[in-house]
């Protein structure tokens, strides 16, 4: 399967990456890591594609991470329709004090907009 | 988190547990503060065991015992202030502020053969006499935007929307003034009869 693997430094995206390599060395998908501006993440984007080159070396697998400017929501659905993607995949939440489960901004649009499948990996 | 709204406006004063009152349903109810009693705590396990996933918020509380127990391990430490409603031994509510930076989350849940009774009223008001009576300042909460009867509730109480563009409304609450010592405030209680339990 083509998938678009969105991540933008948070702990659920990373999460969200070890998950889709793991699987992507497995079903042998045809995986992009797309590696998006988060306002809210406290890693920088060169750290973050640092991070995704490493994760997709140690699997061993043929996947590329692309750095994507602008608004992440928006140029994920932007991507996933143009290339041909069938499932994007992102971080599942942001867990709260209490241990409430919030969606982010990124998470939220792309729900609302893609036309393919979206994964949230919890 | 990122920074949270707060009306500049300060609550009202809140009656600080224990109080006691009879529900609509014509039930003796108490809310008194959780202080570490493990009995107090295995009545929250069972309460929150026979809890209908159908009121579950925002993936709490979790499904399963063990799910549970870890749950509860984090909001029930010394940090983090607890109220519950007891119907004889029997917990019927519970609500808790965990500790965030300089603020407070609530959250709050009435068993399923308690609600709309009014005791989600009484809880989250002992709650918040119990966080007024050891000085905290600030409370926030998200509440899904479709749960009205929690939100028309929270409004009562005096919160306001802090933030309106998410799935999740976010709410906060001003119980002190900044950097305000735990003063004597002449508690009024005002038992409103409510329809909203969470």
């Amino acid at each position: 399967m083509k998938v678009l693997c969105g991540i933008g430094g948070s702990d659920d995206s990373f999460r969200a990456l070890d998950r889709t390599v793991e699987r992507a060395a497995v079903a042998s998908d045809d995986l992009t890591i797309a590696v998006v501006d988060n306002e809210d993440s406290s890693v920088s984007p060169d750290e973050v594609v640092e991070r995704a080159e490493a994760a997709v070396e140690e699997a061993a697998i043929d996947a590329e991470v692309r750095r994507v400017e602008g608004d992440p929501g928006s140029r994920l659905v932007d991507i996933a329709e143009t290339e041909g993607f069938e499932e994007i995949v992102l971080g599942g939440g942001h867990t709260s004090p209490m241990g409430k489960i919030t969606i982010g901004s990124i998470a939220e649009f792309v729900l609302l907009n893609a036309k393919t499948s979206v994964t949230l990996v919890r | 988190m990122s920074d949270r709204g707060y009306p500049d406006a300060v609550a009202d004063e809140f009656p600080p547990p224990p109080t006691a009152f009879t529900d609509r349903e014509d039930r003796r109810i108490e809310v008194r503060p959780y202080e570490g009693d493990p009995a107090a705590r295995e009545s929250l396990v069972e309460m929150y065991d026979a809890f209908d996933p159908a009121d579950r918020a925002q993936g709490i509380p979790p499904g399963g015992e063990e799910r549970i127990r870890e749950w509860l391990d984090a909001i029930l430490a010394d940090d983090c202030y607890n109220v519950i409603a007891w119907c004889d031994d029997a917990a019927a509510g519970h609500a808790t502020l965990v500790p965030d930076g300089d603020a407070y989350e609530l959250a709050i849940f009435v068993h399923q053969e308690y609600q709309r009774a009014g005791i989600g009223t009484h809880l989250i008001r002992g709650l918040l006499g119990h966080g007024q009576a050891n000085g905290v300042e600030k409370v926030w909460l998200t509440v899904e935007r479709w749960n009205r009867a929690a939100v028309s509730l929270y409004k009562k109480i005096g919160f306001e929307t802090s933030d309106a563009e998410s799935f999740e409304l976010e709410m906060g609450l001003r119980l002190r003034a900044d950097g305000e010592t735990a003063a004597e405030g002449d508690a009024s209680a005002t038992p409103d009869e409510s329809d909203a339990d969470e």
